[in-house]
């Protein structure tokens, strides 16, 4: 019979965040950011089927990194989550927090589990407040949260790619200007072989957008229109 | 997985579901009655209104319930019938529709809209038994094939597509009748409401169940259209001088306009 050999739980630990953040590190970036009429949504996103980005209830969304059938099992989740909760009380009883908090306790406990393999995941929980408040939660693979002020990066050479963001943001900005400022970034991204160009095809960009007369805020923008967006950009 | 908001709430919270509350008895009382709802069609969509009125036996439960509701942003729905029940479905159908778009990325067909709808008023058969019954109407932009689509139903769930123009109601024997004599294949949207309006006067004349414009209280009834924009209601000044108008008409002429002889 063989004895199970003895690891310091600050060794499993540090084990699995280093498998997770490889994973997570892989996977192409995704930027949020605030901007005059809401928050933007801009991922290096080549398919127009797989999404990264998602709406999960009237004034919410949802954007990943990582491993693509890890987040849309908890894209999925939120979703549930959401909808039950505003079937079963109000729709303005679903709220970013909740949903945040929710996906924090079970990334946590998956990640300090030692029955499960950690997700290889990191989300962006954004929601659109009523009185301009907006707020974006970044979860990790661990289930810390942070609440951020303005902006969230992550994925690929995540630190390159907030830094241009750090020095470009302007929440009043126009949605022109924070796409163009969040493709700049990704640009940036030096974990990718060579400096690359990204234009509509290889963009997926969605935004919550304070100023569209129906609840349900999300609007994913079309390739066309985003071309259109980044089109304008190149004649200025 | 599932995309299934009701099979979601089936397994997790099935006393949430509106059709688990079986009651042993006549429950006719229980609720009052929602009653005209009238739907039509024109080239650039469909249009759906409704009265006002909700009944409770001989009394008048409320004067300005709504009965039509956009289910999402292409589709319509009108609620006749017990209208505890019908709005909590309602409810249901839209959270329904929005769970399915969300967790598949894209919205169902107009079809498939019609179906979910069928299987939620089979699922209340129990209580349409019990003298429950709700009895929607259906309408919406068919993205697909470019044009309004109407369907109504009966209580087992049964599922008909409606040609042109339909009522549903106590008072849809008169809206019916009305709109049989005045409506066009070729209306515009003007033309399209004023039709729906006439119908629901006429409904209002003849049906105790159904409230005309109250002009003291200044309600009137609710129209939403679904064309390939999306769904939107007519404005409150829309409403008003469509009514206005068929009311100056019916002061000369109680019965309504005249139609052709042949």
């Amino acid at each position: 019979m063989s004895m199970p050999f003895y690891v310091a739980p600050e060794q499993q630990m540090k084990d699995r965040s280093d498998f997770a953040r490889k994973g997570i590190a892989r996977g192409r970036a995704v930027v949020v950011l605030r901007y005059q009429d809401g928050i933007c949504f801009v991922a290096e996103n080549r398919s127009l089927a797989l999404h990264k980005i998602s709406e999960i209830y009237d004034r919410i969304a949802f954007a990943a990194v990582g491993r693509y059938n890890e987040f849309e099992q908890l894209r999925i989740a939120g979703i549930q989550q959401a909808d039950l909760r505003g079937y079963a009380y109000d729709r303005s009883d679903v709220t970013g927090r909740m949903l945040a908090n929710a996906y924090a306790q079970l990334l946590g406990s998956t990640f300090s589990s030692g029955a499960d393999k950690p997700f290889e995941v990191e989300l962006v929980v954004a929601e659109l407040g009523h009185d301009g408040s907006d707020q974006i939660y970044r979860l990790t693979y661990d289930g810390s949260i942070a609440d951020e002020e303005n902006f969230a990066a992550m994925g690929g050479a995540t630190e390159t790619i907030a830094e241009v963001v750090r020095r470009g943001i302007d929440p009043q900005a126009d949605l022109r200007t924070a796409v163009r400022l969040a493709v700049n970034a990704l640009s940036a991204d030096t974990s990718a072989p060579a400096p690359r160009v990204l234009g509509p095809d290889s963009l997926e960009v969605a935004v919550l957008d304070r100023t569209r007369p129906r609840p349900r805020k999300f609007r994913r923008m079309s390739r066309t229109a985003l071309a259109g967006l980044l089109e304008e950009e190149g004649t200025k | 997985m599932n995309s299934s908001f009701t099979e979601l709430l089936n397994r997790v919270a099935p006393d949430l579901l509106p059709s688990r509350r079986v009651p042993t008895g006549p429950a006719e009382g229980l609720t009052s009655h929602g009653t005209t709802i009238v739907s039509a069609t024109f080239p650039h969509g469909v249009v759906m209104a409704g009265d006002r009125r909700a009944t409770m036996a001989n009394m008048i439960a409320q004067r300005d319930i709504q009965k039509v509701y956009a289910s999402d942003e292409f589709s319509l729905v009108g609620i006749a019938g017990a209208a505890g029940l019908a709005v909590e479905m309602v409810r249901l159908f839209r959270v329904e529709l929005e769970h399915y778009e969300k967790i598949e990325g894209a919205p169902l067909s107009l079809d498939g809209k019609a179906n979910r709808l069928a299987a939620l008023i089979r699922g209340n058969l129990g209580m349409a038994l019990q003298g429950l019954a709700v009895l929607p109407l259906f309408a919406g932009w068919d993205l697909a094939r470019d044009l309004g689509r109407i369907f109504s139903y009966d209580a087992t769930g049964g599922r008909y597509e409606e040609k042109a123009f339909h009522s549903v109601g106590s008072g849809s024997i008169f809206a019916r009748g009305s709109l049989k004599k005045l409506y066009r294949p070729d209306l515009d949207l003007q033309g399209c409401a004023t039709v729906v309006v006439q119908a629901l006067f006429d409904a209002a004349d003849d049906d105790s169940a159904t409230g005309g414009p109250d002009l003291m209280r200044g309600i009137y009834p609710i129209i939403m259209v679904a064309g390939p924009d999306g769904v939107h209601q007519l404005s409150d000044e829309e409403m008003t001088q469509i009514t206005d108008r068929v009311i100056e008409g019916r002061r000369r002429r109680p019965d309504g306009p005249a139609a052709d002889l042949v």
